[in-house]
C-alpha cells in the first residue's frame, strides 16, 4: 500500500485555477521530485497536503486512512486538521525559523508544546523534556550543526538556518517530509550544504516530496519526478526516462536548457 | 527669592499630594488600555465584517476628537443629561470618571500601535507553527506575541510618555492632580496666594518622570535585542 495516495486535487483562487485533477502516489521510504516552471502550481500542491490551502475537490490519504476527501464533510473538521498535519513536515523556501529562539529551541518547541497534551506530562515532565533535547541534539549534529545549537537564527547562514528548519520538521517524525524550494533563497555555495543534508536523508530512505528548480538534483535524488504545467501534472515516471526521454513538447522544452548543459 | 524658599516646603507638599492622583492615573489608564487595546485590535482585524466596521469606527470617533471633550461628556453627560449621575460625588467620583476616559481613549491609540505590530509579523510565521501541530493561541503566545512586543515598543513608548502629560487634562473636571495642586496657590491655598511659580514648577515632575520613562523603555528596547 502506498504511504500517501492523491487523487484528483482541484484548487482555485477566485477565478484562477491553480491545479486541476492532480493525482499521484508515493511509496514508503521514497522520494518524488516535482518540477516546473514558477506558477505552475507546485507550492500550492505543498500547501493543500499539509492543510495550509483546502483543496476544492480530491482525495489525500496516508497509509489508507482517508485524510481529506471532498465529498466527505466528516474529513473536513476544523478540529482534527491540527493531528492530520502532523502526518506531514513541510520546510519553507524561506526557512520560516521563530527568530526569539535559539536552534535547538526552535527544533524542541512544538514537540514541547505536543508533549503537554499527553496524559503523564505532570508526572514526566523531567524524563519527556529530556527526551525531546536529546533528540534535537541528535538532529542538529545530524545536519552538521552541533556547534551551532545555541545560536539565534540571525546569527547563522542561510544554509545553517534552512538545516536547522529540516531538524525542526524531522522532530515531529512526519511520514513524509515536504520541500518547498529549499534553496532557492541561497546562493550556490550555501544550496550545496542544503542538498547534501537532503540526500543523506534520501539514503536513509526518509520519504518526502520536494519541489525544486536543482534539475540536476531532483534527477539524481528522486525514484519518481513530476512534471507540472498550468496546474497539472503532464508528465510524471522514472527520473531517467522523464530528464532523458520526455514524452510531453512542454516538458522537452522546460529541460532543453538544463540538457544542454 | 527669600519668599519662594519660604513657600517651598509647603508648595512642594502639596504637588507631591497631587502627583500621586496624577501617577495613579497614569498607572490605571495603562493597565486598562493594554488589555483593552488588543481586544480591540482583535476586533478591527476580524474577519467578521460588521464587529470590525464597529470597531473602526469607534476608533476613528475616539482618536478623531479632543481627549478633554471626551473627558467632559463621560464625566458630565450621565448626571446633567439623563439625570443619572453614576460617577458619585467628590474626588473618588472624578477619578473613576477620568480613568474611564483615559482607559478608552488610549486604548484606541494602543490598538493601532498592536495591529500595525501584529500585521507587521510575517505569514510564514504563523504557517511554520501551523505545520507543527500548534493551535493558533499557541501560536500566538509562543511565537507571536513577543515578536509583536519587540515592534511595538518604540511607537508605545512614545505614547505612553505623552500619557503622562495628558494627565494634565483631567484638570478640567478638576481631578486634583499635580495641575490643579499647583493651580491651587494661585487663588489661595495654605496661606499662600497669589503665587504662580508651584504652576510652573509641576513641569519638573512631568520632567523627571519621563526622564525615568525613558530609560527604562530604552532597556526593554536593548533587551529585545537579542533577536532580529
Amino acid at each position: 500500500m502506498p504511504i500517501l495516495e492523491v487523487g484528483h486535487i482541484r484548487k482555485t483562487f477566485e477565478n484562477t485555477q491553480v491545479l486541476e485533477d492532480i493525482s499521484f502516489s508515493l511509496e514508503k521510504g521514497q522520494v518524488v521530485s516535482i518540477i516546473g516552471s514558477s506558477g505552475s502550481g507546485k507550492t500550492t500542491l505543498l500547501r493543500c497536503l499539509n492543510f495550509l490551502e483546502r483543496p476544492d475537490r480530491g482525495v489525500i490519504r496516508v497509509n489508507g486512512e482517508t485524510l481529506f476527501d471532498s465529498d466527505d464533510p466528516a474529513t473536513q473538521r476544523e478540529a482534527e486538521i491540527r493531528k492530520k498535519r502532523l502526518h506531514f513536515g513541510l520546510v519553507f523556501q524561506s526557512f520560516n525559523l521563530f527568530p526569539q529562539y535559539t536552534a535547538i529551541q526552535n527544533v524542541m518547541l512544538a514537540r514541547q508544546l505536543l508533549a503537554k497534551e499527553l496524559p503523564e506530562y505532570k508526572a514526566k515532565k523531567k524524563e519527556l523534556y529530556g527526551e525531546i533535547e536529546k533528540q534535537a541534539k541528535e538532529l542538529l549534529d545530524q545536519m552538521g550543526l552541533a556547534d551551532r545549537m545555541n545560536h539565534y537564527p540571525h546569527q547563522l547562514s542561510g544554509g545553517q538556518c534552512q538545516r536547522v528548519a529540516i531538524a525542526r520538521a524531522l522532530a515531529l517524525t512526519p511520514d513524509i517530509l515536504c520541500f518547498d524550494e529549499p534553496t532557492s533563497a541561497l546562493d550556490p555555495e550555501l544550496t550545496g550544504e542544503v542538498l547534501k543534508v537532503i540526500r543523506e536523508l534520501a539514503d536513509k530512505n526518509t520519504t518526502m516530496i520536494i519541489v525544486t528548480h536543482e534539475m540536476a538534483f531532483a534527477r539524481d535524488v528522486a525514484n519518481h519526478v513530476i512534471f507540472m504545467d498550468d496546474g497539472r501534472i503532464l508528465e510524471q515516471g522514472d527520473p531517467k526516462q522523464v530528464f532523458g526521454n520526455p514524452r510531453e513538447e512542454r516538458t522537452r522544452q522546460f529541460l532543453s536548457r538544463f540538457n544542454q548543459e | 527669592m527669600d519668599l519662594i524658599l519660604e513657600q517651598m516646603p509647603i508648595v512642594i507638599r502639596s504637588l507631591n499630594v497631587g502627583f500621586l492622583q496624577t501617577l495613579k492615573l497614569f498607572f490605571v489608564t495603562l493597565i486598562g488600555a493594554f488589555p483593552l487595546g488588543l481586544i480591540i485590535a482583535f476586533g478591527s482585524m476580524s474577519n467578521f465584517k460588521p464587529l470590525s466596521y464597529f470597531t473602526k469606527l469607534i476608533v476613528w470617533i475616539v482618536r478623531g476628537t479632543p481627549l478633554m471633550i471626551q473627558l467632559l461628556i463621560i464625566y458630565y453627560f450621565p448626571g446633567l443629561v439623563l439625570h443619572k449621575p453614576i460617577w458619585g460625588g467628590g474626588e473618588t467620583g472624578r477619578f473613576l470618571a477620568a480613568s474611564v476616559s483615559f482607559i478608552i481613549n488610549y486604548a484606541c491609540y494602543f490598538s493601532e500601535i498592536y495591529r500595525g505590530g501584529i500585521q507587521g509579523i510575517p505569514i510564514g510565521q504563523t504557517e511554520a507553527g501551523l505545520v507543527l501541530g500548534m493551535t493558533k493561541i499557541q501560536i500566538f503566545f509562543k511565537v507571536t506575541l513577543l515578536q509583536m512586543i519587540k515592534r511595538i515598543v518604540p511607537p508605545m513608548s512614545n505614547e505612553i510618555i505623552t500619557l503622562v502629560k495628558d494627565t494634565s487634562l483631567a484638570r478640567i473636571i478638576a481631578l486634583q492632580e499635580i495641575i490643579w495642586a499647583g493651580q491651587s496657590f494661585m487663588k489661595g491655598s495654605q496661606g499662600i496666594s497669589g503665587a504662580i511659580w508651584p504652576l510652573f514648577f509641576t513641569a519638573v515632575y512631568y520632567l523627571v518622570c519621563n526622564g525615568i520613562l525613558t530609560v527604562i523603555l530604552g532597556r526593554l528596547e536593548k533587551k529585545l535585542e537579542y533577536f532580529r
